[in-house]
């Protein structure tokens, strides 16, 4: 089982998801002006600031050739995580609802925050323990997760909150505390802590492997995207 | 094109302005909103709208407004700055 990682102009976190793929699969690095995905099984758009963050973060990064495969492979029920600037490109490129806002405090932060699995019956989740709370590092300027009710709406009702802060965690003033939420059909993620930055004890905490190792099971047991209910959009 | 939040959504910059200027004396505002002006020059006005659409706002949480100023005189100087034909319009 083989990752792709996107590496954009201006991605920084890219070497570390490559790292943390390791833990559980191969993985390598997939250049975004190439359109050829290289035979991966599951893609990650990792974090950093790709183009700068011009415009908003994710807007132009999503007009890049290897985005134009990842949202056809998306399309096609493949697994897609977008990690913090990789959630904004996701949802610029309309494969997970909803939108990232300035966070209500106007600063950039950087801290532990604890997440609370709400839906583990994803392939991102399938490895955590529903109800369980993971420790990971959050750091971004720009992760107030939006989107409006009655999106929230049809999103609670269908599993698509995937992740929340716990209670006082919600540093960034996410609407309903959401930390990470998936697509309609369940194969495309995104998250705004940082799952890449916490699987070695070296750094405080191993919560973020499950995601990982999710992935990879899903992947080795078939699992299958539901497309009747369009995979490729949010 | 100017392009800023939609009406409900917290817009932490106009915050943060909003309580500056009291601070310097200025009294009385509210509903102070920071935006964004994308200006550039074309041939071709009629898929500004998509321009925006597509890429310059996000629709989801941004409106935008498009304002057409006329053509550019040979000197550099924009020919009449507030005169020229305007199109102003709302994202839905």
């Amino acid at each position: 089982m083989k990752f792709g990682v996107l590496q954009f102009p201006g991605s920084c976190d890219e070497v570390d998801a490559l790292q943390a793929a390791r833990r559980v699969a191969d993985a390598e690095l997939l250049w975004y002006g190439e359109p050829d995905l290289r035979g991966a099984d599951a893609i990650i758009v990792p974090g950093g600031f790709s183009y700068g963050d011009y415009l908003r973060a994710g807007a132009i990064a999503r007009f890049s050739p290897a985005m134009e495969s990842v949202i056809a492979f998306a399309g096609a029920g493949g697994l897609v995580l977008g990690i913090c600037n990789g959630f904004q490109v996701l949802c610029e490129a309309h494969l997970l609802p909803g939108a990232l806002l300035v966070n209500a405090n106007r600063h950039f932060t950087f801290r532990q925050v604890r997440l609370q699995v709400v839906n583990a019956d994803t392939p991102f989740t399938r490895a955590c323990a529903r109800e369980a709370q993971l420790s990971i590092p959050a750091k971004h300027s720009w992760g107030r997760f939006y989107a409006d009710e009655q999106s929230l709406a049809t999103m609670e009702e269908a599993g698509q909150i995937v992740l929340r802060y716990a209670s006082g965690d919600n540093f960034n003033g996410s609407v309903r505390s959401i930390a990470g939420v998936c697509n309609e059909a369940r194969n495309v993620f995104g998250l705004m802590p940082h799952p890449e930055h916490a699987v070695d004890e070296l750094t405080g905490s191993t919560d973020g492997l499950c995601l990982f190792e999710s992935m990879r099971l899903a992947v080795e047991e078939g699992w299958r995207a539901d497309l009747g209910i369009s995979a490729g959009a949010a | 094109m100017l392009i800023r939040s939609k009406a409900g959504i917290l817009d932490p910059q106009g915050v943060a302005v909003e309580r500056a200027l009291p601070a310097l004396g200025f009294v009385g505002v509210s509903d102070v909103h920071v935006g964004r002006l994308v200006e550039l020059e074309l041939e071709d006005s009629s898929r500004l709208r998509e321009m925006c659409e597509k890429l310059l706002a996000n629709p989801l949480v941004e409106d935008y407004e498009i304002q057409l100023l006329g053509e550019t005189a040979p000197d550099g100087q924009g020919a009449d700055a507030t005169g020229g034909p305007s199109d102003r319009q709302q994202a839905k």
